[in-house]
């Protein structure tokens, strides 16, 4: 019975995700009050985004990337304009309304991992199933974590402490975490901020890998390298849309590997 | 959130910081423990006063006879000739009376196989050991019909016994009162000392009416002892003997006094209260002051988790989660606490018991007082902090360094 049923809402979500976008923002706006100065972060952005795009959301720092990061995010509410996601309509949605979409719908990735200490990845894994207004069995809890860190390739290292990993891996924890509610979309602030070159082509991979299997990406990222391995470009620039484009020329992360490789080879090989 | 899983991650947080969550906890441990362990000591003291009470027989009401005053001398209480044996007769008829006994009181020396003893002679009726809820350990009681032939038959107490019949049981043999000789019938069991450091045991017990015709001449009791059905009724007969004597003696002024040993014991109880009132404040301020240290640290802990907060506010906790999360936190602090303040003050007096030999007695009462006022000053410590969370930005929380 509910293996049919979800088979008919598979072909429903199918149907309806093909032809709505997964985020939909119309003019959008955020102003902050702060003392005699009103700051116009964000100043009427309109754009969508449908099932399966991965975008770049680029700009230099004030531009109002964090605070349009924040809104899609559902942390924040804009003072004009209207945002749907995923059909719901977010900015009329109360605090607690705004954390369950954040439970649901959206995954985070952060540029500090933002994982808890001294507690197992599989814990960190297991921790937003915990918050699911849908009650899910402490069985089926370890079960889905167990295979989200296993989607990132980090299966055998469940038990491991976030201190006992390295910074990729510690991404790629957060990564299964953001993956494990099985979200809409999985939005990325800075994912490879933290991370050395070689690493970030890896987390890159990862992300192409989950993109390639349908799950919606947006990322924040002011690095053109990185920006690069996606498929669409949106650049801001003073709270508006400056450039929005697909990306031409796109990095396949397994063969940035191997040219990173390559050169490093040659480097040893020539010192 | 499920309650278990925030069980959990309460635990992992208190384990996290063993030494500062112990410190912490040290404060409902010490409030806890002191009161348990002082509650404790003097319930079991109270209690051993109590059985004392108890000692002197059961829902007992004794009458006394007035103050006797001639010449400016004062007989105190039991001297004026003002209880007759009509009105024991009286008050027996009383409902809810189930046992009485006129009491004639002299002291006398005593003979018997050639030793001497001086002891109280009391006249009483064959009630008088069920009154007192003392049992003849040889021999009987004498019966109504002795009362009635005004028999010359004794029941001695144990003192009396080791006494004059230091190698022999006196029981069928003679004891000269006041060069009568009287036959005993019966020795008492020991009982020992009363609540105020009496040989109750020192004692010589005849028929009234034989102590009253023989012994000494009197035609007043000096005090009545009776039994009430239960304890219920005491002060409902006393009441009622009241009433009746005051109508039998046609005096205004009240010639007897009505005491009940439920009187002594409201005495005592009255001061274990107070020292009830007492523990209880001194636990009140033991548990505020522990209730500070949890508030205290609980302030630290979300400072010092504000990212924690953040992160499980991004992943979609809501408000409320967090809230109940630090409340769980400061509850199980104050709880473990409780539970090993609990612990260590039974210890503690079980440990008092044993070394000073004193009875000790843990009410269940205060235990459950201890448990609930622990969990409540976990809940009311716990509040402030909690909310405090709770009420936090995800995106400052994230972004706190």
């Amino acid at each position: 019975m509910a293996g049919v049923s979800r088979a008919v809402v598979d072909l429903i979500l199918k149907y309806f995700v093909q032809t709505n976008p997964v985020i939909k923002l119309d003019a959008i706006q955020k102003t902050y009050h702060t003392g005699e100065v009103d700051v116009h972060a964000v100043r009427g952005i309109t754009l969508n985004i449908f099932p399966g795009e991965f975008v770049a959301i680029m700009g230099s720092s004030g531009s109002g990337k964090s605070t349009l990061m924040n809104m899609i995010g559902a942390l924040d509410r804009p003072t004009g304009g209207h945002y749907w996601l995923d059909g719901i309509d977010v900015s009329t949605l109360d605090r607690d309304a705004l954390a369950d979409v954040r439970n649901e719908k959206i995954g985070f990735v952060f540029q500090g991992f933002n994982l808890l200490s001294r507690t197992s990845a599989l814990e960190n894994v297991e921790m937003p199933m915990q918050y699911n207004r849908q009650r899910i069995h402490s069985h089926e809890q370890r079960t889905r974590a167990q295979q989200s860190l296993e989607l990132v390739g980090l299966g055998p290292r469940a038990d491991h402490h976030p201190n006992q990993l390295s910074g990729g891996q510690q991404q790629r924890v957060a990564i299964a975490r953001a993956l494990v509610n099985k979200p809409s979309l999985l939005l990325a602030d800075e994912p490879t901020g933290n991370l050395d070159s070689q690493t970030s082509i890896e987390i890159m991979g990862v992300f192409q890998k989950l993109n390639d299997q349908g799950i919606t990406i947006i990322m924040v990222t002011h690095e053109l390298d990185v920006a690069r391995f996606t498929k669409r470009m949106v650049i801001l620039r003073d709270g508006k849309i400056l450039t929005d484009e697909a990306v031409q020329n796109r990095s396949v992360a397994d063969k940035e590997l191997q040219r990173l490789r390559q050169e490093q080879q040659a480097v040893k090989l020539a010192s | 959130m499920r309650i278990i899983a925030s069980l959990k991650i309460a635990s992992r947080a208190l384990r996290r910081n063993k030494m500062r969550s112990l410190l912490t906890m040290l404060g409902v441990i010490i409030g806890v423990g002191a009161v348990i362990g002082a509650v404790s000591l003097t319930s079991g003291a109270t209690k051993q006063v109590e059985d004392q009470v108890s000692n002197l027989g059961e829902n007992v009401i004794t009458v006394f006879s007035g103050n006797f005053t001639t010449g400016g001398m004062r007989g105190g209480w039991g001297s004026a000739p003002t209880l007759t044996l009509e009105d024991t007769a009286a008050i027996r008829l009383l409902p809810h009376v189930v046992a009485i006994s006129p009491e004639v009181r002299d002291r006398a020396q005593v003979l018997a196989n050639g030793l001497n003893w001086n002891t109280q002679v009391l006249g009483e009726s064959p009630d008088y050991p069920q009154i007192r809820n003392w049992d003849i350990a040889s021999g009987s009681m004498f019966s109504d019909q002795d009362v009635r032939t005004l028999a010359k038959a004794a029941v001695i107490g144990k003192t009396v016994a080791d006494q004059l019949f230091p190698n022999e049981n006196p029981v069928g043999l003679t004891i000269r009162i006041r060069n009568l000789p009287f036959q005993i019938v019966g020795v008492l069991a020991a009982k020992g000392f009363n609540l105020f450091g009496q040989d109750q045991d020192d004692v010589v017990i005849v028929p009234y009416s034989s102590h009253m015709h023989r012994i000494t001449t009197r035609t007043f009791v000096n005090s009545i002892q009776v039994q009430a059905e239960n304890d219920k009724v005491i002060s409902l007969v006393q009441q009622e003997i009241t009433d009746l004597l005051l109508a039998r003696h046609r005096s205004k002024e009240q010639d007897f006094t009505v005491r009940s040993q439920l009187e002594l014991m409201q005495t005592v109880t009255a001061t274990s209260r107070a020292m009830g009132f007492l523990l209880a404040g001194v636990a009140a301020v033991s548990l505020v002051v522990g209730g500070i240290g949890i508030m205290n640290i609980m302030l630290v802990s979300v400072t010092e988790r504000t990212r924690e907060i953040g992160i499980r506010m991004a992943v979609g906790a809501r408000a409320a989660d967090i809230l109940v999360q630090f409340l769980i936190e400061a509850v199980t602090l104050s709880a473990i606490g409780g539970a090993i303040g609990i612990a260590g003050g039974v210890g503690f007096s079980r440990l008092v018991a044993y070394l000073k030999d004193m009875p000790t007695v843990t009410p269940v009462i205060w235990i459950v007082i201890a448990v609930v006022s622990s969990a409540v000053i976990g809940i009311i410590s716990g509040f402030y902090p909690a909310w405090k969370a709770s009420k936090l930005d995800p995106i400052d929380a994230l972004r706190y360094e």
